[in-house]
Formats: structure tokens, C-alpha cells, sequence
């Protein structure tokens, strides 16, 4: 750990910066909405903050790739002109914790892979991180572990870890660097604030473990064997095609795109919206043929584009383990029990070989 | 939240003026289509391209030309719905929208020096129908070509000029049946599989080219296989929901692949393991 790049920020300072750092540009922080949901909403004081609070209603998806974004603005009258626009709002975003920031890894990587889009590029790139640790689980539905977010890897301008009387905070870009000189709330961290650092990360090893009983590594090969298994006609009974997980998932990107004109029908908008493949019509062609038409190919599809898919595309889970799908499952579908299930029914084939 | 134009957007619509429409069919319809602003569309036979009409939608189409065609392209569009229907109402010289081209076409360059059988069933003919230009219009280059061609109903010939003109070159071998006759109709009947036993190929250098409605595939892949091509060099074309081409939206994806970049055509062999398919 190069000292260097570690400062401190003493709890009696706090309010201090947040004030100060919510004057430079827009602020969103966690902020408590009652019984026991957060979100992220804009705040000018560090009373108005959150911060111990577990996984917000709405991740940060919502700031990166707004539930309704503009791609164009077209007049009628003017033949087939449209006019290509992005829209993007300056703002640093303080108290992300390690699945939320591995949430942006993911779409970052969608989004920066070719054909590139530009629209998601230039709002990220408007949008300063910090990062907050969690010293440990926010609650039982939690799966960070798992998925390696349960500790930071980057992602962040700045990460704060809470040491009881100061938080410890690492600098990990020039944007980051910046807000610490502008705010003047920080000390220069030493050896000791070091040391106790790593003495939190060694308890927190010993808390945080596999959420299921399952190695990483394994991950991927349970998938392989389990498209056929038995779990996800269980789920089809259960889920309700609402759309809710896939909704307040981190990862998950997709979208539909509508046109919409104006009342007086001179001018309009393209714009795309949230969707979700759990929806019916989703995988849906004309002539009616639907290519998972059946709720239990839906949920499957979700969990393999968690878990197996993306590691072929992008060496990593698209799942955080952030536990939103199941806080929110109105049908009490838990990812956990899903996983748990998956490697029982397997066990009995060629599992126990890694037991 | 502030809003400003952007350049590089995925999103940005070529301005194309249609040149030429005719009806084809109850269903279909014809378009010649050029790029505006001196620009030209560079495609491959198999390509898609997404056609707008601003305030109504965009939908993805083949472009069903060939690319020797320089200053303008092709689009066969079966009306279906919102877009389609409403592309339906163009006719010459209106303007529309186009971004593209998108995906994977037919490999040209590995098909040339092979022998080729093409199987189009009822719309498939609009992307194969690029293909079968592009190959008369090298036609050294490749050897022996076959064309099998099946629709519903005489009625629901595509392209029946052309269909003829394929019919009377002594260069490829054409053969085209429909499910159900109609009084006029002196030709086969049945459905596609039924023109198979007639073609003579050397399984070892043939691709065949199969662009049709799913149910299709199943019956004319068996029968391929049957007859020893190897599956790699069976091609097939998806059709998928897909709004952004762009592999993003999520709306085309058969389990890893999407088929807006990784396809709209497969060889057989790998696609034939992923459930979602067929
Ligand atoms: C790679 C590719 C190439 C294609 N080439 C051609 C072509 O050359 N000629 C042609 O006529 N059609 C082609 N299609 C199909 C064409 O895109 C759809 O018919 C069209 O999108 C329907 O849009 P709509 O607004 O008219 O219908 P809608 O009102 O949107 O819907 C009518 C029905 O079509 C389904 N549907 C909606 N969008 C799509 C879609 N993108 N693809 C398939 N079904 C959809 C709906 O679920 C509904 O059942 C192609 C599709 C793909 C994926
Ligand atoms: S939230 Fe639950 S019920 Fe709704 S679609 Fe997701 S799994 Fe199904
Ligand atoms: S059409 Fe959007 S991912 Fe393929």
C-alpha cells in the first residue's frame, strides 16, 4: 500500500465536506426513504445522508443509462431530418458501495465495447465516484462474495472506509486528487491509519465468505450442466413476469427504443427506455413466434446472463450480489436459493467430484 | 440535465430517397432506395440495415440487392405492423431514414470456387436474393449453383420476373414449388423438402445458403445433413426482435450470440447446440 495515496477525513469534518463538495457540482448520496429503503438522491448536507443503509431501491444504473434517455430530436416538417443529442448532468455521486461500483464496471464494459455507444461514454464520463466500504454484509440477501464485490477493485475517483473516529480514504485518480485538494477537509494519512486499514480488511475476510456453498471458479461450469434443470420449472410456477428484478438490477441493460411526437405532431423524439427480457413479448417476432415464451426460459435467460454468459463476453459475473432481485421479488424468488438449488440438483450428477 | 448534439451517436439516420417502389405481392412490397448526400451504402449479400420513419419506428430489413449495384439498393418489406404497414404508404421520392449496414452476411469469399444450394422459403428470398445477385454477377467465380425456392401459394411469388429470368440461365440449375396449387399453377407441389431429391450435389463442395421461416429450418437441415454437407458449410439466417443492432438492446440474443452482430447468418454448426435457436 503506497501511503501516498491514502488521506483521512476525521469524522468531525464530514459535514464540512459534503457541503463543500455538493457547491462544485450536482451531489447524489444514499438517502433514507423509510422503513428500511434508500435511494439516491441529490443532497447539499451530510445530515441528509445515509451512511450505513443497505443497497438503495434503484442502483446506480439510473444516473449511467437513465430509465428514459433522448437519441433523437427530429422535426416533421423538415423531411427526415433527426438530429443525434445525448443528454448528461455533471454530478459526483458519493457513498457507492463495492457491488454498486461493480455494477458500473459491467455496463461500463457493454457500453465501451464496439460499435461503441457514445451516448453511455459521454454522461460516464461527467460522473465523478466515491466509494464507501461496507465493514460488513448490509443483510441476509446480500451475495457480494460470491461474485468478488465484496472488497474494492477499483471503479471509484475516491473510496472511503469508515475507522471509527476517521474515515480512511483512497485516492485512486487525478479527479479524485482534485477533490481533495479543493475540499481542504483532509489530513495525509500515516503508518498507523495504514495499519488499522489492513486490520479491518483481515476481520472483514473472516465475516464475508462464499454466500453458496460453491467456489468461484466453479461458477461457470454449474451453468453448463444446469440449462436443463429442474429449478427453472419450479420458477416458472412462482414468477410473475413483472419485470421488477430486472429493473432494479445493476447489470442489467436492456432497452427498448420508441418514437414519440408531439400533440401537434411537428415535432418528436426517439428515445429509449428500460426493458426487460422477462417480459412476454420481449423475444417476440412477427408472426408470433416467441423464443422464450415460457417464464421459466425467461428466468433462466436472466440468471444466465448473470453468470455464465458474460464470463464467455466479458471474463466477469454480471451479478453483484447487491441482493436487489431478491428484496424486491414480490414471488420471493431468492438468487441465493436459485443458486443453492441449481448445485443440489446437480450434486447428484458430477458435483461432489469438487466436494 | 443538460442536451447536446452528438457526432459519434449509434443512432445518427442516413437520409435515403426512395427511387422506385412496386407492389409484389397482397403483402409485399418493392423498394429501390438510394443515399442521400452522395453517400453509398457498402454491404455485404446477407446484411440488414434499420429503416426509420421518424415518429413512428424503426424495424431491421435486408437489403435484398446486390453490392455491384453501386448507387442504390434494394429492400423487399412484408407488411406486418406500425413500420412496415406504414413504409407500405412511400412511394418514389419520399425520404426515410437508415442506419446500417449491421451483422454478419454470407461469407462470399469462402463460398467462391464452391458449388452453392440455395433454399429460400417464402421472405427468405429478400436476403438470399442479394446473395444470388452478387454470385450472377461473379458467376465465374463460383461452381456449380443451385436455387430452390417454395412459398405458400402462387400468389406469394416474390420477384417473379426474376424468378423466370433464373429459370432460363443455363448456369444454374432453379426449381420452385408451392404448399398449395392454384388453378393456373402447372408446376410442383408440396413443400420445400420435396425439391431436395432432385438436386445432385458433391456434399464435400457444397454450402447451402437456407433463409426461411423457423419451421423451415428443421425440416431442410435434416435433409441436408442427409445428403453428407458437412455442417459448417450449411448457412442460415435469424430472424429476431432487434432495436438497436448494436448488440446492446438484448432483444436478439440466442443464449451467447446476438444475432445483430454475431449473425444474422450462422453456419449450422454453431448454432446447432444453443436451445433457443430454433
Ligand atoms: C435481420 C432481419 C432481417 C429482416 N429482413 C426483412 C426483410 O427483408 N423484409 C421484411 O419484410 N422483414 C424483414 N425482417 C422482419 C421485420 O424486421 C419485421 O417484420 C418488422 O420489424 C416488424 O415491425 P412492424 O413495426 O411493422 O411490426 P410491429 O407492429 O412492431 O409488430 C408486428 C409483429 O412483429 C413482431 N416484431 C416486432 N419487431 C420485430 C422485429 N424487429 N423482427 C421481427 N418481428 C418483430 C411483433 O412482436 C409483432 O408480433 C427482418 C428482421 C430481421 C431481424
Ligand atoms: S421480480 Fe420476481 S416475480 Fe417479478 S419478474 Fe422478477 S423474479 Fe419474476
Ligand atoms: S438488436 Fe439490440 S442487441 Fe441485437
Amino acid at each position: 500500500m503506497e501511503d501516498l495515496q491514502y488521506v483521512i477525513l476525521k469524522k468531525e469534518r464530514v459535514h464540512d465536506f459534503i457541503s463543500t463538495l455538493s457547491k462544485i457540482q450536482k451531489l447524489v448520496a444514499p438517502v433514507s426513504k423509510g422503513y428500511n429503503n434508500f435511494a439516491f438522491e441529490e443532497v447539499s448536507s451530510g445530515s441528509e445522508i445515509a451512511l450505513k443503509y443497505i443497497p438503495t431501491i434503484l442502483p446506480l444504473k439510473k444516473f449511467f443509462m437513465p430509465q428514459r434517455e433522448t437519441l433523437l430530436e427530429f422535426k416533421i416538417a423538415k423531411g427526415t431530418h433527426a438530429e443525434p443529442v445525448v443528454e448528461y448532468e455533471p454530478m459526483t455521486i458519493f457513498g457507492a458501495h463495492t457491488c454498486d461500483l461493480a455494477g458500473v464496471q459491467c455496463l461500463n464494459m457493454v457500453f465501451s465495447e464496439r460499435p461503441k455507444d457514445y451516448n453511455y461514454l459521454t454522461r460516464k464520463n461527467k460522473i465523478t465516484l466515491i466509494g464507501l466500504e461496507c465493514n460488513e454484509y448490509c443483510d441476509e440477501y446480500a451475495s457480494c462474495h460470491l461474485v468478488n464485490a465484496s472488497f474494492p477493485s477499483g471503479g471509484y475517483d475516491l473510496f472511503f472506509t469508515d475507522l471509527g473516529d476517521y474515515f480512511i480514504v483512497h485516492v485512486n485518480t487525478q479527479t479524485g486528487d482534485e477533490i481533495v485538494d479543493t475540499t481542504e477537509s483532509f489530513e495525509k494519512a500515516d503508518t498507523s491509519h495504514i495499519k488499522e486499514l489492513k486490520r479491518l480488511r483481515d476481520t472483514k475476510s473472516k465475516i464475508f465468505s462464499n454466500e453458496v456453498s460453491i467456489e468461484r471458479r466453479y461458477m461457470p461450469e454449474l451453468f453448463d450442466m444446469s440449462f436443463r434443470a429442474r429449478v427453472w420449472k419450479a420458477l416458472e410456477e412462482r414468477c410473475l413476469s413483472c419485470g421488477n428484478c430486472t429493473n432494479v438490477c445493476p447489470t442489467c441493460y436492456c432497452f427498448d427504443i420508441r418514437d414519440e411526437l408531439e400533440l401537434n405532431l411537428k415535432r418528436g423524439v426517439r428515445y429509449r427506455v428500460w426493458d426487460s427480457c422477462q417480459l412476454e413479448p420481449f423475444a417476440r417476432v412477427a408472426g408470433g413466434i416467441n423464443f422464450r415464451k415460457e417464464r421459466s426460459a425467461r428466468q433462466r435467460h436472466r440468471y444466465y446472463r448473470k453468470f455464465r454468459y458474460p464470463v464467455d463476453r466479458f471474463s466477469r459475473f454480471f451479478c453483484t450480489g447487491c441482493g436487489r432481485c431478491t428484496r424486491t421479488c414480490m414471488a420471493g424468488i431468492s438468487l441465493k436459493e436459485t443458486l443453492n438449488e441449481l448445485i443440489k440438483e446437480s450434486e447428484d450428477r458430477v458435483w461432489k467430484k469438487w466436494l | 440535465m443538460e442536451k447536446v448534439a452528438i457526432k459519434d451517436s449509434s443512432y445518427r439516420l442516413k437520409k435515403a430517397k426512395i427511387l422506385q417502389t412496386k407492389k409484389l405481392t397482397a403483402n409485399e412490397k418493392f423498394f429501390e432506395i438510394a443515399l442521400m448526400d452522395g453517400e453509398r451504402l457498402d454491404y455485404e449479400p446477407g446484411q440488414f440495415i434499420m429503416v426509420s420513419l421518424l415518429g413512428i419506428g424503426e424495424v431491421p430489413i435486408s437489403v435484398c440487392s446486390s453490392p455491384a449495384k453501386r448507387d442504390s439498393f434494394d429492400l423487399c418489406i412484408r407488411a406486418v405492423g406500425k413500420v412496415t404497414r406504414s413504409l407500405h404508404k412511400l412511394k418514389a421520392g419520399d425520404v426515410i431514414g437508415i442506419r446500417g449496414p449491421y451483422g454478419k452476411g454470407f461469407p462470399v469469399r469462402i463460398l467462391e470456387g464452391n458449388d452453392l444450394l440455395i433454399i429460400a422459403g417464402g421472405l427468405g428470398i429478400a436476403p438470399l436474393r442479394s446473395l444470388i445477385q452478387y454470385v450472377l454477377d461473379n458467376r465465374r467465380d463460383f461452381g456449380k449453383v443451385h436455387i430452390l425456392f417454395g412459398c405458400k401459394e402462387p400468389k406469394d411469388m416474390l420477384f417473379s420476373d426474376e424468378l423466370e429470368y433464373w429459370n432460363e440461365r443455363t448456369d444454374l440449375h432453379y426449381a420452385c414449388t408451392v404448399d398449395r396449387a392454384d388453378p393456373d399453377w402447372a408446376g410442383n407441389v408440396g413443400v420445400i423438402t420435396t425439391l431436395m431429391p432432385g438436386v445432385d450435389i458433391e456434399p464435400s463442395r457444397t454450402f447451402a445458403a437456407v433463409v426461411g421461416p423457423p419451421i423451415m429450418y428443421n425440416f431442410v437441415i435434416k435433409e441436408l445433413i442427409a445428403k453428407g454437407i458437412p455442417e459448417r458449410q450449411i448457412l442460415l439466417s435469424f430472424e429476431r426482435n432487434m432495436k438497436c443492432g448494436n448488440g446492446k438492446c438484448g432483444r436478439c440474443q440466442i443464449q451467447n450470440l446476438y444475432v445483430c452482430q454475431d449473425g444474422p447468418v450462422f453456419h449450422y454448426e454453431q448454432i446447432k447446440n444453443l436451445n433457443e435457436a430454433f
